[in-house]
């Protein structure tokens, strides 16, 4: 085709209604248009308007939060394709792993880069603060969101800590069942801990027995570690990381000095 | 601006109202309403959360029974029995003079420890922590003595053991009725 008639083409789709509910306004290159491209977006407008190209050096961010954020977003996506051959009981768990493993179609694949995501996802959280802690972006204005930061890798270590149980294999079994005990020698509410016992606290009634649902490591632990790993905790930390960019954009990245 | 001003007045007239009867303390119709609402919606959150968390709290359990027969004492001899680890979790320990059940839990962190019967020893996998076979700790970083169940004597002769009540060695709870049986 020539050019007239590529010209023509684009003229009828630019101009249709279609094109024009979805696409408001001309992208031009200018900054202008630039700047609304973010702001008119949902997908981006927790992101910065503008960001100075020194802040996103590479030797600055070593860009492990964003590493961080990508590795969510590919657990969830991994997480929930796992969650259509996996069943959160005594009876089935360990089998549909196995099934996983050596049955189900790129199920292999779909397990081990689910496994090794989520441990590398621990260790980019402890890069990404060590990162900020180093170049000084926790300090004022921005010390309220460093401390949603620590609220979020408190939420990373526990989505690590639960999905450990769902393999219901020697390993995760007494992984949990030695975390869990620790929960016991918790001040007050713990049955083990200081002041505990003479506040009536027994293996039935304290924080243990609310975590695992009953007194042992069993059924109700296993169904509470799934809901808590596939639902309950990824919809915190997807608030607390939709609160973590806002804070942001509001105060600017930190940039190099 | 005008709220201002009715509660100016409102003050004026709570004065007043004080002057006339001072051990009276009046609460207007505004500030009733106020911390009567936020009272309620308060009451309505606390309420919510309170069911929450004890929502978490399970009132039927389906665990394994905690009391449970163990055959009869000529069964046992002398030294630790591991016939009812599996089922259990247990080990029965027979003495010269006494019979009594260690529940196979360290008390570290909460791991089953294995009888090594060629040391004769417990020692638990997790971290290390050894006991002798009376269940006093003495390596690793198990804090206190491995508990002992309730046993008594059935009245047709059979051991039944009931783990509602542990004794634990630190308190000097070993010697207590019901924390053996005397052969």
């Amino acid at each position: 085709m020539d050019k007239k008639s590529d010209a023509k083409i684009k003229e009828v789709v630019t101009s249709s209604q279609i094109w024009k509910s979805i696409f408001r306004r001309k992208h031009d290159d200018t900054k202008r248009s630039r700047v609304l491209a973010i702001v008119g977006n949902f997908f981006m407008h927790l992101h910065p308007i503008s960001v100075a190209r020194h802040a996103l050096a590479l030797k600055f961010t070593w860009c492990m939060g964003g590493v961080t954020f990508l590795l969510f977003l590919f657990l969830t996506l991994g997480g929930v394709l796992l969650m259509f051959y996996y069943h959160p009981t005594t009876g089935e768990a360990y089998w549909d792993i196995k099934d996983l493993h050596y049955s189900v179609p790129f199920g292999k694949i779909l397990r081990n880069t689910h496994r090794w995501g989520g441990h590398l996802m621990v260790i980019t959280v402890m890069v990404h603060m060590f990162r900020v802690f180093m170049t000084g972006s926790y300090k004022r204005p921005r010390e309220f969101n460093w401390a949603i930061g620590v609220i979020l890798l408190v939420f990373t270590l526990l989505l690590s800590f639960t999905g450990y149980l769902l393999t219901w294999d020697q390993l995760g079994m007494w992984a949990i069942t030695v975390g869990t005990n620790m929960a016991r020698a918790t001040p007050f509410i713990g049955h083990e801990g200081p002041f505990g016992e003479q506040l009536g606290m027994t293996a039935h009634n304290d924080v243990r027995f609310a975590l695992l649902g009953g007194s042992v490591v069993g059924a109700n632990a296993l169904l509470r570690a799934y809901v808590w790993h596939c639902i309950a905790i990824p919809l915190i930390v997807t608030f607390l990381i939709g609160v973590h960019f806002w804070r942001v954009r509001k105060d600017g990245f930190s940039g190099s000095l | 601006m005008e709220a201002e001003n009715k509660s100016t007045n409102s003050g004026t007239t709570d004065k007043v109202a004080n002057n006339a009867c001072p051990s009276v303390r009046r609460v207007g119709r505004r500030k009733f309403m106020y911390y009567g609402g936020w009272g309620v919606i308060g009451l309505f959150i606390a309420s919510v959360l309170g069911s929450t968390v004890r929502f978490f709290f399970p009132r039927t359990l389906f665990e394994p029974p905690t009391m449970y027969t163990i055959g009869y004492l000529f069964e046992y001899a002398q030294g630790v029995s591991e016939r009812f680890k599996q089922l259990r979790r247990i080990w029965v320990v027979r003495e010269v003079d006494k019979l009594y059940v260690i529940g196979a839990k360290c008390t570290h962190l909460g791991c089953t420890p294995n009888w090594l019967a060629a040391e004769g020893k417990f020692k638990c996998p997790c971290h290390g922590s050894g006991f002798t076979p009376d269940g006093i700790n003495i390596e690793g970083p198990a804090p206190r003595p491995l508990e002992r169940f309730k046993v008594t004597l059935a009245e047709d002769g059979e051991i039944t053991v009931d783990e509602g009540t542990s004794f634990r060695g630190e308190r000097r709870e070993w010697d207590k009725p019901g924390a053996f049986i005397s052969v």
